[in-house]
């Protein structure tokens, strides 16, 4: 039920995320999403990827600091007030939104990548909703 | 083990009155071998004579590295050159090398010393030891190689450079010991660690020297490897690596003062601190022929106390030492150690304890950067979190060392590691 997110520690080194993308090019890895949060000295690179665990293992082995989060893949259908529904569950649950960003689709539905305070709770608040989640297979092989 | 219980258990009467002996004679031939000496004495009005008991050190004159620079290379011998067997270099960052010239005693001494820091560590004749010092000029290896042959171990003399290889050896010969520097050692934990071997070796102790380090730092090798880890202190002015070590309860350096006597001392007015007081430490080198000294002052900064050890021997114990006054910065007026972070990173979990330091006057203002690496089991995919580490670690080196350091977390693996002296601080300050 939950996806498995590869998180990077990179610090803000020219370069560095291209180190990381080269790595994963390297390993036949395909990024389906990306997002980069960013202080002055550091980032952290959160990925939605083809092989979360081999993705892992490889940066690992080149010397980064990486790791796997369990996070939510939420099928959003696109239209005005569907995320503000979306977040209404969560507020609901009393759940808190850690972060999210955009897992995209290439298709006219995109969906978001969500990590929450609970994830069980969270699921179980959302499929009472009617909140459709991707299993994690279909969210590593979007776009394949 | 004890080696040698006859000196290393004797009661303090006993040894007191040995070391007044062995002093009076160290003084009569400095004084009469040495110009050096004997011009330092007529200065202070002192004959050998006056120098009957070992109270008496304290009217004799200090010597300085600068002293031993000035009489560059020779210019100390109390013997003549024929009585010489080996010297030994060590290169100052600044100026000449200080050069040690050994008489057969002299190596015999310093060999008999650090074969009874071995045994204190519990190694033996059956033992397979790695020598993991430089082999040179340097005291570490042939002075660690000397002291484990005389104790019947069998030494593999690996020298520092060729890490793998060292790991590959480790597991094919079954080392149970291994010599080197603390940083080293955990330099070799990690490939160890990395190269999923730790279940293949058979190590079971670690004499580690020749820079300073913490008892955290301990426990982490010691859980990380299996091991015992001893601290073995030395320096080539009074012989080499064996001239203290810690037996197996860990309570402060054992000190071989039946020949190389310490005295401690304050560094600003010269004067004996009382037992268990910081200050610095001071050795007379009571046995020695060839290069002997008169209360040469190291700079190390450690404490003493002549109270009994359980383990049975009646030798005085140094405190780890609490730096070197050479490292000492001072930022924004308050002393600091490179130790104290060292130290003080090693309470949080969160990180590896290297790190780098580096010191900046912005606005005349002292700054001070800490880089410390993140340790990917802690590593966190959340801002929030590794901004509360950041915060968590300027605390607790706030709290240590009296000033507030801006610390940035940097990818794990990407700090120096160093094979020798740890090189932990970058000063860009300009004083010109
Ligand atoms: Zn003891």
């Amino acid at each position: 039920m939950f996806v498995k997110q590869l998180s990077v520690f990179i610090e803000n080194r020219k370069g560095r995320l291209e180190d990381v993308t080269n790595v994963l090019k390297d390993n036949d890895i395909n990024i389906v999403s990306i997002s980069l949060a960013d202080t002055n000295e550091y980032g952290l690179l959160r990925m939605i990827v083809s092989d979360p665990i081999r993705g892992k293992q490889a940066l690992r082995d080149q010397g980064f600091s990486a790791m796997l989060t369990d996070v939510l893949a939420v099928r959003l259908p696109n239209g005005v007030g569907k995320l503000q529904n979306l977040l209404c569950h969560f507020n609901e649950a009393e759940l808190n939104i850690e972060y999210m960003y955009i897992l995209a689709t290439g298709s006219g539905n995109d969906s978001m990548v969500i990590k929450v305070s609970d994830n069980e709770k969270a699921a179980s608040a959302l499929e009472k909703a009617g909140v459709v989640l991707f299993n994690p297979d279909e969210a590593y092989a979007i776009h394949e | 083990m004890i080696w040698n219980e006859t000196k290393e258990c004797m009661s303090r009467d006993e040894m007191k009155t040995m070391q007044g002996a062995r002093l009076n004679k160290l003084v009569d031939r400095v004084y009469h071998n040495v110009p050096f000496y004997r011009k330092k004495m007529q200065e202070l009005g002192i004959e050998p004579g006056d120098i009957t008991r070992v109270e008496d050190v304290a009217n004799l004159p200090f010597t300085t590295k600068d002293d031993l620079r000035d009489n560059y290379p020779f210019g100390l011998l109390a013997v003549p050159q024929s009585q010489i067997v080996r010297v030994h270099a060590s290169s100052g960052t600044t100026g000449k090398a200080t050069v040690v010239s050994y008489t057969r005693k002299d190596i015999d001494a310093w060999q008999e010393c650090v074969t009874r820091v071995l045994a204190q560590a519990d190694i033996g004749r059956n033992d397979i030891m790695q020598v993991g010092y430089g082999y040179g000029l340097f005291t570490g290896g042939l002075g660690l190689h000397y002291g484990a042959e005389n104790l019947g171990a069998t030494v593999v003399p690996q020298s520092t450079g060729n890490t793998k290889k060292l790991v590959d050896m480790m597991v094919d010969f079954n080392v149970t010991a291994i010599a080197c520097t603390p940083s080293y050692l955990l330099h070799i934990a990690e490939v160890i660690e990395e190269r999923g071997l730790r279940d293949q070796i058979k190590l079971k102790a670690a004499i580690c020297g020749a820079e300073p380090w913490t008892e955290e730092m301990r426990l982490q090798m010691e859980e990380k490897l299996g091991i015992h880890a001893h601290d073995i202190y030395g320096l080539s002015e009074i012989a080499g690596p064996g001239v203290a070590s810690d037996c197996q309860y860990h309570c402060g350096l054992h000190v071989y003062e039946d020949h190389y006597m310490p005295e401690i001392i304050d560094p600003k007015t010269l004067q004996p601190v009382g037992e268990e007081q910081i200050g610095e430490l001071v050795f007379t080198t009571l046995t020695k022929e060839g290069m002997p000294l008169l209360r040469y002052r190291t700079k190390d900064l450690t404490s003493i106390t002549y109270k009994p050890c359980e383990c049975g021997r009646t030798l005085p114990r140094l405190s780890r030492f609490k730096g070197r006054s050479d490292d000492m910065l001072i930022i924004r007026g308050v002393n600091v150690f490179p130790s104290q972070v060292e130290a003080a990173l090693l309470e949080v979990n969160e990180t590896t304890p290297h790190y780098m330091m580096i010191v900046d006057r912005v606005n005349n203002m002292d700054t001070l950067e800490v880089m410390v690496e993140v340790d990917e089991k802690f590593f966190s995919d959340e801002i929030r979190e590794l901004e509360k580490l950041t915060k968590k670690i300027e605390h607790v080196l706030r709290t240590a060392l009296g000033i507030g350091p801006k610390v940035k977390l940097v990818e794990p693996k990407t700090l120096e590691r160093s094979m020798g002296k740890a090189k932990h601080v970058i000063d860009n300050r300009k004083f010109d």
